[in-house]
């Protein structure tokens, strides 16, 4: 008989939302919620592998996962993969945006004197494409950790960021300007898996829609 | 010394070079066996007749001038130097033509992706019969070169490259709107065609039927089950498969064919039946082909043709992973 499904799960924010909509679902995920530092779970008729959740389209695409779950921003950033998306999960909800300095407008200012401004982002693909597309130039400056340390130092005029709840920001005292697009965990799906598993990947994915509520 | 060669190049010694004999002389067998002459057409082509197919069939990725200012391209695919060879050489010959070939063809890749950008493309080309059976007979020869490669596991799934653009018109569509869906259903991005449809006006229920319909894939179950979407477009997708499957059935074999809605192919000159190849041991296709009934005529060539193409190194990592396992999931 065939393997079970290989299922990735994404670590971090959405670990533990991505957990109760399995456990919903009927995968049994207690043994991910214990302590164990393994990264690859058997359960019922299923493998669960955990990995960060912007590598999730690499395994998925690839096919080292039949199906996955990740964040919306992470298949933006790497629209290029080519994974399935078969469901909006609902949860996991947050805004991709750009910020700026609290009461400052170093932004219109960058934008008017310089005819550029500078932006600090994680996601220099997303970052890229919304300015293009709203006809704006921008130099980008791709960072790898806490990106709203970048304009207080001086490090560009405003970022490109994830927010979910908006006390980072409020804490670096940066405001939202503009919202890009809003971001949900997704049900990603390799295409091979979807054509050769196709009545395990559609149940899966059925219990899920259920269980997400939508 | 270490001298670097181009990232998604690679270099075949002995061992891999003998297996890699093999499995061409057995797959030129069962072309030739069949009536399919092998030719061999340059890798570098004129890159205004490289355009020709079309679509995306023109995204030759290396291109060049040569000493006297011409515009040449390396070709991405084999099916439009083909059409080309036809149109030239054969023009007044009686069809059909058949032909095959082991080629290497080119593409740009995307970094660190495990790509290759110059890779071999074993196919048939099938020009000049008609629609069923020419479509079954060029299905017959993909099925006979899978057993020949062993792989007992490959799966062909068969769509319709017509049905999406067809029936989102029928929606009511117009070009921009269209041409944006089209792309998320290329992609499978179900949640994207969703809103899309949406913001386009179209009913929630024909949205609901879309993206049903994009899912459905299986035996010849699912022919009926596609036509409980009442479209002209699904009618005529559903009757296109039914000959096929028809066709199919009368004769051995046939236990590798996969019907399927959500099929899309984005070289743009296929029309009606399209096929891709798949294999559990591998995460990516295979290969795929289908009807491009429209490409002759580009090339001043009234003549329908069929085809496919499969991806060599692919069908190797395949074949070893396929008897790693022990002679498939079957």
């Amino acid at each position: 008989m065939s393997e079970p499904l290989t299922l990735a799960v994404p670590r971090g924010a959405l670990f533990g939302e991505t957990l109760d909509i399995l456990d919903a679902a009927g995968v049994d995920t207690s043994e991910l919620r214990g302590d164990s530092r393994s990264l690859i779970f058997e359960t019922e008729g299923m493998t669960l592998v955990t990995m960060r959740p912007s590598d999730v389209p690499t395994y998925v695409e690839a096919g080292a996962a039949d199906v996955g779950i990740t964040g919306k921003d992470v298949l933006l950033e790497q629209s290029d993969r080519s994974v399935y998306e078969l469901l909006d999960l609902g949860f996991g909800r947050c805004r991709m945006v750009l910020a700026g300095p609290v009461g400052s407008d170093r932004l219109s200012e960058a934008a008017g004197s310089l005819g550029m401004m500078r932006i600090a982002t994680k996601y220099p693909r997303i970052a890229e494409r919304y300015f293009e597309s709203t006809g704006r130039q921008i130099e980008l400056i791709e960072v790898k950790g806490s990106v709203e340390l970048a304009p207080l130092v001086g490090l560009g005029d405003g970022i490109v960021d994830l927010v979910a709840t908006g006390r980072t920001l409020e804490e670096n005292e940066l405001e939202v300007r503009e919202e890009i697009v809003e971001c949900t965990a997704r049900f990603v799906a390799n295409r091979v898996a979807h054509k050769l598993r196709a009545v395990e990947i559609d149940e899966l994915t059925e219990k899920l829609r259920e269980a997400s509520g939508r | 010394m270490i001298h670097p060669i181009p990232p998604g190049t690679r270099d075949v010694l002995p061992g891999e070079m003998r297996e890699l004999r093999r499995l061409q002389a057995a797959l030129i067998e069962v072309f030739e066996g069949r009536g399919y002459g092998e030719v061999a057409t340059p890798a570098l082509e004129y890159d205004e007749v490289l355009r020709r197919g079309g679509g995306r069939s023109d995204h030759a990725a290396y291109r060049f001038f040569d000493e006297s200012g011409e515009l040449l391209a390396l070709r991405s695919e084999m099916t439009v130097p083909i059409a080309r060879l036809v149109a030239t050489r054969y023009g007044q010959a009686e069809p059909p033509h058949r032909f095959c070939y082991i080629a290497g063809a080119y593409r740009a890749v995307s970094p660190q992706r495990g790509e290759m950008r110059e890779f071999l493309q074993a196919g048939v080309e099938l020009i000049g019969a008609e629609a069923a059976p020419g479509t079954v007979e060029v299905i017959d020869v993909l099925e006979a070169a899978l057993d020949a490669a062993g792989l007992a596991s490959a799966v062909i799934g068969l769509g319709d490259a017509d049905l999406y653009r067809d029936l989102l018109s029928e929606f009511g569509l117009e070009e921009e709107a269209r041409e944006s869906a089209l792309a998320r259903l290329v992609a499978h991005d179900l949640v994207g065609l969703e809103e899309e449809l949406e913001a386009a006006g179209v009913a929630a229920e024909r949205v609901q039927s879309c993206l049903t319909l994009s899912q459905l894939r299986g035996g010849p179950e699912v022919l009926a089950q596609a036509q409980e979407h009442e479209a002209a477009a699904v009618e005529r997708a559903v009757e296109r498969l039914r000959d096929v499957n028809e066709a199919l059935g009368a004769r051995p074999g046939g236990h590798r064919i996969q019907f399927d809605f959500g099929l899309m192919r984005d070289l743009g000159y296929y029309n009606g039946v399209i096929l891709e190849v798949y294999d559990p041991a591998v995460g990516r296709v295979l290969g795929g082909g289908g009807r491009y009934d429209g490409l002759m005529e580009r090339f001043g060539l009234d003549l329908s043709a069929a085809g496919f193409a499969l991806y060599l190194e692919r069908v190797q990592v395949a074949r070893a992973e396929e008897r790693r396992r022990g002679g498939g999931d079957r």
